[in-house]
């Protein structure tokens, strides 16, 4: 499939012996933005590193079409606030795609660094130390590194955490703005009601895909509670999983996106709708 | 004019033991001085001092087949000293433990090691001069040594600045981007264990690292960004072996700890008067504006 950007196969991925992503089937197409929601612990932040590839798989893999690279923006950055930076040396990481480690940064390149900064409302604010940023302007800096980096898929694990609501505004719309340019985006996000107005498709994880579709079907009552009722605690003692009796022990949940109808309603990624 | 002559030109000018003292710890200082901005900016100061430690068994070693002979000594310290950071490196990198309680196990292990071979044949006088150096017998072949260590450490440097920086500034980009984070970190490690084996002849297993640490503690206090930290903490470098040889000829103390101390002054007046020390802090509080 040509439009497709992301496929998973079988995808199992975790921690010591305990999936927090298991058995996954399905694919993203190709300048779709998708929401990930789910409780806590359901998945959704392993599912992002196993993408970019920060976490390898347990079982099964990822495939990334040919090309296609990534911007990542994780939940909890290993940023070093306290590193003797300023706004524009961060950002200026983002550059790492096109210039690599010896390439030169050239007059185009803080141009664009400085438009990325507009864009996320912080223009002027190239010389701030990053240590003096809010949380807020520190998030919406991480945003226009992501958008220096000019990448086709796009992922974002709770970009919305302690950010103001004119900030989500702002930050929506240049969500959309990528969108707009035929990005693939997926996006982590907990407030179901901006999944809804802003988000064409979900996928509602519960370890497993419980939905997976366009959003408002996704997000029924019925496939909410089917994902609260999620145990998140791992059982030291739950019994491995063997690829042979898998077909018994998860078949209702994943068996079915190959090979029968509901394959739509959750299985294999949203359709060219 | 005589006098300032005396005071600070002669002694480097008539004694060609000064000259070359001079000339080492200058070119130590070009080089250990960013590494020690790093070593500081990644929290692994004290690393940098247990790393200094592990060095001991592998100059002991050294110093057992062949005496008091620069080369086996230094070789035998670089084994000893990229043995314990990867080691050290690959267990944090590998497993649940942090670095800092990895590397604090294997410098032990090593500096028992070397405590224990050094007793085996030396006197007590043989131990001081691996532990302190001696920058004032410094001969060629140990000039040529650093001359090395320095080209190595400032190429090495300007190949991987920016990896080195993304990798402190925010290693899981790093990893995001690219597959250099680990590779750099390793790299880093090795130029530490180089720089400290090259102050070691000249300072000592225990006392090179503080050429490495202080001019970059002090750095930290002046300035905001990376590269012109790195450019003051080399100065800084600069002038405290300039003062320390100085003093040292001067008052007739030993050359090591003499540097040493002068970086250390350095320090303590940057922690008061440093554009981020603590008197500027004081009195910027008192006045703010507006926005």
């Amino acid at each position: 499939m040509t439009n497709t950007c992301l496929t998973f196969r079988d995808l199992t991925l975790g921690y010591g012996s305990h999936p927090a992503i298991h058995h996954l089937d399905g694919t993203i197409r190709k300048g779709s933005l998708t929401a990930v929601v789910g409780a806590n612990g359901s998945g959704k932040s392993t599912l992002m590193k196993g993408i970019v590839g920060v976490l390898k798989p347990m079982a099964g893999e990822v495939v990334r079409a040919p090309g296609v690279r990534a911007a990542y923006l994780p939940q909890q950055s290993e940023l070093d606030r306290s590193f003797p930076a300023r706004v524009v040396d961060l950002v200026s990481l983002g550059l790492w795609p096109r210039r690599g480690l010896l390439g030169r940064y050239t007059r185009q390149d803080r141009d664009d660094v400085a438009k990325a900064l507009m864009a996320v409302g912080l223009g002027g604010f190239e010389k701030r130390p990053i240590d003096t940023l809010s949380g807020g302007q520190l998030q919406r800096t991480l945003f226009a590194r992501v958008l220096l980096q000019d990448a086709e898929l796009i992922l974002l694990d709770e970009p919305f955490n302690a950010v103001d609501a004119k900030t989500v505004g702002d930050l929506i719309a240049l969500i959309k703005h990528w969108h707009g340019e035929e990005r693939t985006i997926m996006v982590v996000v907990h407030d179901l009601d901006l999944v809804r107005q802003n988000f064409p498709e979900t996928l509602l994880l519960a370890r497993q895909p419980i939905a997976w579709g366009e959003t408002r079907e996704t997000l029924k009552p019925e496939n909410l509670l089917r994902a609260r009722r999620f145990h998140e605690a791992w059982e030291e003692n739950a019994p491995w999983c063997e690829p042979g009796e898998d077909a018994h022990a998860h078949g209702h949940d994943h068996h079915g996106h190959h090979d029968h109808g509901h394959d739509h309603d959750h299985g294999v990624g949203p359709r060219a709708a | 004019m005589d006098a300032l002559y005396g005071l600070f030109i002669a002694p480097f000018a008539d004694f060609g033991f000064m000259q070359r003292a001079l000339i080492g710890s200058l070119m130590l200082s070009l080089g250990a001085c960013p590494i020690g901005v790093f070593l500081m900016l990644r929290r692994m100061s004290l690393s940098g001092d247990a790393m200094a430690h592990a060095i001991l068994p592998g100059a002991a070693a050294g110093f057992l087949f062949y005496g008091l002979e620069i080369l086996p000594m230094t070789i035998g310290g670089l084994i000893a000293g990229v043995i314990v950071a990867l080691g050290a490196g690959a267990v944090s990198r590998f497993t649940i433990q942090r670095e800092d309680a990895s590397m604090a196990a294997f410098y032990l292990i090593s500096l028992a090691i070397g405590v224990l071979m050094v007793s085996i044949r030396g006197s007590s006088v043989d131990l001081m001069h691996v532990l302190f150096g001696t920058v004032l017998a410094l001969n060629n072949e140990a000039l040529m040594l650093i001359g090395g260590i320095v080209a190595v450490t400032l190429v090495s440097l300007a190949i991987f600045w920016r990896a080195l920086v993304a990798e402190c500034l925010d290693p899981l980009f790093l990893r995001s981007v690219s597959r250099l984070g680990s590779p750099v970190h390793f790299i880093f490690l090795g130029l530490v264990v180089l720089n400290l084996v090259g102050g070691f002849q000249a300072l000592g297993t225990l006392l090179s690292v503080g050429l490495m640490m202080l001019p970059a503690a002090a750095a930290r206090f002046w300035t905001v960004r990376v590269e012109p930290m790195c450019v003051l903490a080399v100065l800084i470098g600069f002038a405290s072996c300039v003062a320390g040889l100085l003093l040292s000829y001067h008052a007739s103390l030993p050359s090591g700890p003499a540097i040493i101390l002068s970086a250390g002054v350095v320090y303590f007046a940057s922690i008061l008067f440093g554009t981020r020390g603590i008197l500027r802090a004081r009195i910027v509080h008192h006045r703010h504006r507006t926005a």
